[in-house]
């Protein structure tokens, strides 16, 4: 709760910059604020394994990734001339975040998810002058909207089944009928997977991230590919593999289905893009799939486990996009042959971006291994042993896009590109990354048993 | 705390490195390599002659999961650390002329190398096993990327993928095992234990896993494409590292983990898989005899020796196993030398293309000399190390099955043609336009091959030192091996 009040109370503040007009002063004021309510939030930290706990887990990691997001896209503030708005939308989405990863009522879910799309349709079309991004927020917002009718006929149908709203009295209907609840409820938790699926973009419901997250800036997208999927994949979580768990039968095998064919086609989709930021996106498919792995498991690592991908997904996401929006910005385009020779000309840039790059491929020590080997035994362990072959064999795909890109770096000559300047800023938060991309895949302990 | 010193000495000193400058470079990453090499020597001093696992280290790491710290060595893993120290010192004195772009990366590249192979051979923990071996990925996939010849960019990707394809089937053979043993670890004992309780057909499952992974990174026909292209583009020291020590992690996993976890299912695969590896035997050495490449030639020929060394192993008797620990010894010696021939031919004369050279020993006596040492341990004539190995091996196949062994055996006469038909077409005959100048041998290529030629020397006459110290420790995992296959 203080994260919400707190978290509102700073976008109030950024919509009054332009009153009081202090916007110089508002991108500290933003961070300050970003990392007290991350100190405060975990100062009050219940460690008991009830979803309080993992409530707090999930919205602590939206709330530094925010604040590294918002390190990361300094570019992006500083270019548009409606700064402060973008401020207060970015943070009200953030609000809409944190309100999906803590919600006990089915409103809420619709709230969360609302506060936090119409701030991102918004934004993905911010880039006014550009017909991609206007179709971006287009296409977004009319999807968007789509997905949400889907989640309201599922949340009216399972109203109408148990007569509640509240999660914790539609988990006691299901065990109470014992499996035999009306076939409205059914059609009412698949209506939700489908919103939900919509939601973390998986297949065969991912057709408009690419487009999405190709046309929004790209600071817009590292957003979209992290806190909102986060978000999404708590709120999903949250729904499934709690409330409707005692359904398990009649969603799991549609998500598996769902899940091999997101690990197969968004990997291998990712590996015919020629623009690294639609790669990213593919792969941020793809990504979803293996976090639905850990779902359909449904046992007790799933949380844990979908809570160390995001989180490790996140960092290698936010430090990728963070130097494709500097290559971009200075070599013009975002093809693979503009990181050609970034090995040379900027060392730490190469670095990041390659210990992002692993991370998300999945290498040793990275985060981004320990998460997937994590994710691997919770499948495991649940008997889903062929879904972890199609996951091995998609992440062997993963490696082929990925490390195009580290060939370019350090192999190809860099034609005469010369060195981009990085900002301090910048420098900092791509030291951050490394760091906790290695410290995650040694010490994974330090999460795990938070848990 | 020995063991942890070998492991994080040369990591240490790779991130030290990082700060050196210049020529002095390669001075400190020697240095560094030697007295790693020192720290190993007083390991073998202090080593007790029994089968046990000694200067253990065990320290929870991944609580949760059942993951700890645990490292160890016994015979087995300690001959292999000792090649690894005693190896890396030398790869370093290999490149003391050559003038690589960014030398503080290359030398801090092969020290991490090293950080990761010696975790391999020590590890006493599934999962950490596992880290070390993908760690051992990264550095020499940057080595053969940054400082390897034309296309290297294509080829090193295919090794790069080819090796994490196996890796990541073993991972999944290794989580499965995981989820069997009684308290959810990766300890060693528990996970030996989790494999010897599943019946025949999981074993089999686990085995196939498990054996892609080593069979890939030895590799075994028919996966071994990778591997010719791979060591021809490497730097010459990237390639000495493949094929002199990072191939030892294959066949030191089917002995440390595969025979172990997986007897039943070892037992009931091993004559495919034995056969697969003669196969290769035969297959590599004839293509080897019509190599005109001759660094290509010797990447073929390391594909026959280590067909053999796969399967003495899987062979599952004394004779075998302690064969394939010699032999790995061996080998990692005679192939640095040999690579080490061809980088020297190459940057006297430019080309190392059998067709053109010739009549070098009429230049150059003392490295036709030297040469033909190294060779000929290579193909295995009595009283050099190669022939101890190979003998112990071809006699362990031959008590697993006389027809086989038969095939097996072939390597030693295959071998013996296409390297002396290299030797006769380098050496021997009237110099020619290419080979007319062919300038003395420096300082540090007299050292590194007197240090190989004493060592091939030596341990051909007198092998007993290298088989004394892992004799317990195989004569245990062969009888544990063969009590759980009731034989």
């Amino acid at each position: 709760m203080t994260a919400l009040i707190l978290l509102s109370a700073l976008g109030v503040i950024a919509l009054l910059a332009e009153i009081f007009s202090f916007k110089k002063l508002l991108f500290p004021v933003v961070v300050l604020g970003l990392i007290t309510t991350f100190v405060l939030n975990l100062v009050d930290w219940n460690t008991d394994k009830s979803w309080y706990g993992m409530m707090r887990a999930f919205s602590s990691v939206l709330i530094g990734i925010t604040t590294l997001w918002f390190i990361m896209a300094e570019g992006f503030f500083k270019e548009e001339s409606s700064l402060t708005d973008h401020f207060a939308l970015i943070l009200f989405a953030l609000v809409g975040g944190v309100v999906m990863v803590s919600y006990t009522n089915m409103t809420m879910l619709f709230l969360g998810i609302e506060i936090l799309s119409i701030p991102m349709y918004v934004l993905a079309a911010s880039k006014k002058d550009d017909v991609a991004s206007n179709e971006a927020g287009f296409k977004y917002l009319i999807l968007g909207a789509f997905s949400t009718g889907f989640l309201l006929f599922g949340i009216t149908l399972i109203y109408g089944a148990t007569a509640s709203f509240d999660l914790p009295v539609i988990a006691d209907f299901i065990s109470s009928h014992n499996g035999a609840v009306p076939s409205m409820f059914y059609a009412g938790i698949l209506l939700m997977l489908i919103a939900m699926v919509f939601k973390v973009s998986a297949v065969p419901f991912h057709f408009w991230a690419p487009d999405v997250y190709q046309g929004a800036p790209t600071s817009v997208t590292a957003f979209m590919a992290t806190i909102v999927k986060t978000a999404a994949f708590a709120a999903f979580l949250r729904l499934f593999a709690s409330t409707f768990a005692g359904a398990g039968s009649i969603w799991i095998d549609v998500l598996w289905v769902i899940a091999a064919l997101t690990l197969l086609v968004g990997n291998i989709t990712a590996v015919i893009q020629t623009s690294t930021k639609r790669m990213l996106a593919y792969s941020s498919i793809a990504h979803a799939g293996y976090m639905l792995l850990a779902l359909i498991a449904l046992n007790q690592f799933t949380q844990s486990s979908v809570l160390f991908y995001s989180l490790a997904y996140s960092i290698g996401s936010i430090a990728s996009f963070g130097v494709l929006s500097i290559v971009t910005a200075s070599r013009g385009n975002d093809t693979t042959e503009a990181f050609n020779g970034l090995a040379k000309t900027n060392p730490l840039l190469a670095v990041a971006m390659t210990v992002a790059l692993l991370s998300l491929a999945g290498i040793p020590p990275t985060a981004g291994f320990f998460a997937k080997y994590y994710i691997f035994n919770a499948a495991f362990l649940s008997g889903y042993g062929w879904l972890v072959l199609i996951a091995i064999l998609a992440s062997l795909i993963g490696v082929y896009y990925y490390f195009r890109i580290i060939i370019a770096m350090f192999f190809k000559e860099s034609n005469g590109n010369a060195s981009i300047e990085v900002t301090v800023n910048h420098k900092l938060m791509f030291i951050i990354t490394i760091l906790l991309t290695i410290a995650l895949g040694l010490f994974p302990d330090f999460i795990i048993r938070l848990l | 705390m020995i063991t942890l010193l070998l492991i994080f000495f040369p990591l240490v000193a790779a991130l030290m490195l990082l700060m050196v400058k210049g020529e002095q470079v390669k001075k400190v990453a020697l240095a560094a390599a030697i007295i790693e090499f020192v720290i190993s020597i007083a390991a073998v001093v202090q080593f007790q002659h029994n089968a046990d696992t000694q200067f253990e280290f065990n320290k929870p790491w991944i609580q949760s999961l059942g993951i700890s710290f645990h490292v160890g060595m016994d015979g087995i893993s300690l001959l292999l650390v000792l090649l690894t120290a005693f190896l890396v010192p030398i790869i370093i004195l290999t490149s003391f002329k050559k003038t690589y772009k960014n030398p503080t990366a290359f030398y801090s590249l092969i020290l991490a190398m090293q950080f990761a192979l010696v975790g391999v051979f020590v590890s006493l923990d599934g999962f950490l096993f596992y880290v070390f071996w993908e760690l051992a990925l990264i550095p020499i996939y940057f080595i053969c990327l940054l400082w390897g010849a034309e296309d290297r960019a294509r080829i090193t990707f295919k090794f790069f993928v080819y090796t994490l394809a196996g890796s990541l089937l073993m991972l999944a053979g290794f989580i499965y095992l995981y989820q069997h043993t009684a308290n959810h670890t990766f300890d060693i004992a528990e996970m030996y234990a989790a494999g010897q309780s599943l019946d025949i057909v999981h074993q089999g499952y686990v085995f196939w896993a498990i054996f892609m992974a080593f069979a890939i990174k030895m590799p075994v026909f028919p996966f071994h494409t990778w591997q010719p292209d791979t060591y021809t583009t490497s730097p010459t020291q990237g390639t000495m590292l493949l094929s002199g020590i990072m191939l030892k992690m294959g066949t030191y996993g089917v002995i440390r983990w595969l025979l172990p976890v997986a007897p039943l299912g070892v037992e009931h695969w091993a004559h495919l898989a034995i056969t697969l590896a003669v196969i290769g035997i035969v297959y590599t050495s004839c293509i080897a005899i019509v190599q005109k490449d001759f660094k290509r030639l010797i990447a073929y020929s390391s594909i026959a020796h280590v067909g053999l060394i796969a399967a003495g192993i899987l062979a599952g008797n004394t004779q075998g196993v302690q064969g394939a620990m010699i032999q790995m010894i061996s080998h990692g010696v005679n192939v640095v030398g040999l690579f080490f021939i061809v980088d020297m031919i190459q940057s006297r004369l430019g080309t190392r293309d059998l067709s053109v050279l010739g009549g070098i020993r009429n230049l150059n006596p003392q490295f036709a000399v030297l040469f033909l040492i190294i060779l000929l341990g290579s193909v295995a004539l009595p009283l050099t190390n190669g022939f101890v190995g190979e003998f112990l091996l071809i006699n362990g196949v031959y008590q697993y099955n006389a027809w086989l062994a038969a095939f097996a055996g072939l390597t030693v006469i295959l071998g013996a043609v296409y390297m002396l038909r290299s030797y006769q077409s380098i050496m021997l005959g009237e110099t020619n336009a290419v080979t007319a100048v062919f300038p003395p041998l420096e300082g540090y290529e007299k050292a590194v091959l007197f240090i190989i030629c004493a060592a091939i020397i030596v341990f051909g006459v007198y092998p007993k030192p290298l088989l004394e110290i892992s004799e317990p420790a195989v004569v245990k995992l062969v009888d544990n091996f063969r009590t759980a296959i009731g034989k």
